[in-house]
């Protein structure tokens, strides 16, 4: 029973997929006596066999995500994996890097990647704090504040978006270069705001969206980041925008002479990234009730990591939002699972990689049978 | 762009899909096209053959759109056209099949033949759309029907097709968009035997549709067989305009070489001399190869 809550809770997204699972784990060892001795027209009904293999292939990552939850929690003390307090803090801590995935996501899928979404959400937290900090001083408006400080960061996420886009798309720059360079001018920028200190005087409409749990199970920011991944999710797989995204990182000539704007898009794809980054940012000062300089440093890293463990193909073309929701849940999974059967959080950077290379080179061999 | 004429002057009562008058193009120093007179009439298989650096690479990507002549006119339909890009070609009715098909392997068939059109259901507000996949995918089906392309299913990844499977599908997509005329640029040379026949019997009932093509290819024998016309380009210039069914694959080959040329008259001697002391001939693996 408590088992099942769990589970659930893991996967907010799409629970039947939780039904495949078992399948899930096998066929990766069953492929290749399937997919061997491909060659020529094959039957309908292997072809069809070949696909669901693919189909549940594609998700095996979800049974990864699974085992761990059944280890961790069976592992754990009493079963502490399995109560509320742990997943209220396990999903509290996967927000930040959740909605920065979410944005990953689309860059990596075009092929590009964005280094400065860590950077983004410390700078963009640090001046729409010292705004609203300045504000109530000035006016005691609690609720104006935050709506300007929700506006403050969202805005300045967008232009640091726009900047890297525009750099990509018009120099013809490399993005890693460009975000690189976004990265450490951003990323200096908390420095020098409120001299470097620490902000804490804060809206009280901000705090609460930090603190409030909804029937005691999920706290806004968490409700914030699933509506983030559906809407974003549904942009990626079911609209032209999503489409056309895939088929620029799939083959960007063959994009561009189909038709598809290619540079302006991918300006798009990097403004998106940054508004997320905008948006993180005020999650993290909500969550903390005080915005900090440090906020975001690495979680690119934890961003980009999550993309990639949930199927991505750092050469574009690749990559599912389902995919980026059950990474950052790994990577979320490993902080407060290994803190929980007693293991020092430093491992957890030690499992995140060897996860990160385990999950491509799972899928790369996965691809290599298929296309065999 | 120095001579705009408004349209073309025609002989016969046949007016050629397309048309070139004069085209000439140089990439630096290196003259590639000196002046293309080649004309693609309706139903047709044209084939387009030369050496390596004869500029058939080049000719095709200014009849694409992706270069612009330095001199001369294009006609389609007898009407005076310039393309800024490959999309205006596009618009104009001239598909091109590139040589490495430009397709996104990770997309489904559907979703490559939509590309750059797709359908979309608007929702409530028309504030959000969304594909229609289904409509596309039961449309993909259809166009590939009509051109006997038969895929296993228009929701397999482009990817995961054969070769022959790919190059039919970049061909159904051409079609399907209710092209004059497709420009298929090597369409046999990564293929094996069997699926090059493949490839053949596409052309066929592509041009069986009225939708003339033009072939550009080093496989001679297969020029000769399926091809009711074969111009050959030397040096830049169109030197020969003949019918397969005259001429043998032989002598298809003297005139790529320019034997021919030099054989025939004097003038023609004279030509061959002065395009030699120019310098050479643009060269196909510079800029008039396509990327990848």
């Amino acid at each position: 029973m408590r088992l099942t809550t769990a589970v659930r809770v893991t996967m907010p997204v799409r629970v039947t997929m939780e039904i495949k699972v078992p399948a899930a784990l096998s066929p990766t060892g069953a492929v290749s006596p399937n997919a061997g001795p491909e060659g020529g027209p094959p039957p309908p009904r292997r072809s069809a066999l070949l696909r669901a293999v693919d189909r549940v292939g594609d998700f095996w990552i979800v049974g990864v995500l699974v085992v761990m939850v059944l280890a961790f929690g069976l592992k754990s003390p009493g079963h502490d994996l399995f109560t509320r307090a742990s997943w209220l803090n396990t999903s509290d801590y996967a927000v930040e890097f959740l909605i920065l995935a979410v944005g990953e996501t689309f860059v990596i899928i075009t092929g590009g990647i964005d280094l400065s979404v860590g950077a983004t959400l410390g700078f963009t937290g640090m001046v729409s704090a010292a705004v609203m900090q300045s504000m109530l001083n000035s006016h005691d408006n609690s609720l104006l504040a935050t709506v300007v400080g929700f506006a403050i960061a969202l805005l300045l996420g967008a232009a640091v978006g726009f900047v890297n886009g525009y750099l990509i798309t018009r120099l013809k720059l490399p993005p890693f270069i460009v975000t690189l360079g976004s990265l450490t001018a951003v990323g200096a920028a908390p420095a020098l705001i409120n001299g470097g200190n620490e902000v804490a005087t804060l809206p009280s409409q901000l705090t609460t969206i930090g603190s409030t749990e909804i029937g005691g199970w999920v706290y806004v920011t968490v409700v914030i980041a699933a509506v983030v991944c559906i809407g974003m999710g549904f942009v990626l797989h079911r609209t032209r925008f999503g489409l056309r995204t895939y088929a620029i990182g799939s083959n960007n000539l063959g994009a561009r002479r189909a038709g598809i704007n290619v540079d302006a898009h991918l300006v798009r794809v990097y403004t998106i990234s940054g508004v997320l980054g905008g948006l993180a940012g005020m999650m993290v000062t909500a969550n903390f009730s005080v915005a900090s300089p440090l906020a975001g440093t690495n979680d690119e890293l934890n961003a980009i990591a999550a993309v990639v463990i949930g199927g991505a193909s750092l050469f574009g073309g690749r990559g599912h939002m389902l995919g980026t929701v059950v990474g950052t849940f790994i990577i979320a999974l490993l902080v407060t699972g290994l803190v929980l059967v007693g293991v020092s959080g430093s491992w957890q950077q030690v499992a995140t990689g060897i996860i990160i290379v385990a999950a491509v080179a799972v899928d790369q061999v996965r691809l290599r049978l298929a296309e065999r | 762009m120095s001579d705009l004429e408004a349209s073309l002057p025609v002989a016969g009562d046949r007016v050629p899909v397309i048309a070139t008058r004069g085209i000439t193009k140089h990439f630096g120093s290196v003259q590639a096209l000196r002046g293309v007179d080649l004309e693609v009439y309706g139903g047709e298989v044209l084939g387009l053959v030369g050496d390596n650096g004869a500029g058939k690479s080049t000719l095709v990507n200014i009849l694409s759109g992706a270069f612009q002549p330095n001199s001369g006119s294009m006609f389609v339909d007898g009407k005076h056209v310039t393309f800024g890009s490959s999309l205006e070609a596009r618009r104009s009715g001239i598909e091109t099949v590139y040589q490495d098909l430009s397709l996104a392997p990770d997309l489904s068939v559907w979703a490559n033949i939509f590309l750059g059109r797709e359908q979309t259901v608007k929702g409530p507000l028309r504030l959000v759309g969304w594909l229609d996949r289904k409509a596309m995918a039961r449309e993909a089906e259809a166009d590939l029907e009509r051109t006997r392309i038969r895929i296993g299913s228009v929701k397999a990844l482009a990817g995961r097709l054969s070769g022959g499977q790919r190059q039919a599908i970049a061909v159904g997509r051409a079609v399907a968009w209710g092209s004059k005329v497709l420009l298929m640029d090597e369409p046999t040379a990564a293929l094996g035997v069997e699926q090059q026949a493949k490839v053949g019997e596409l052309v066929r009932s592509v041009s069986d549709q009225g939708v003339p093509v033009l072939l550009i290819s080093h496989n001679l024998p297969q020029i000769h067989a399926l091809c009711d016309r074969v111009v050959v380009l030397f040096q830049g210039r169109v030197v020969a305009d003949l019918r397969p069914a005259e001429v043998s694959v032989e002598e298809i080959v003297s005139w790529i070489t320019g034997a021919s040329l030099a054989a025939t008259t004097a003038t023609a001697g004279a030509l061959v001399r002065g395009a030699a002391h120019d310098g050479g001939p643009g060269n196909d693996a510079g800029p008039g190869n396509h990327g990848n």
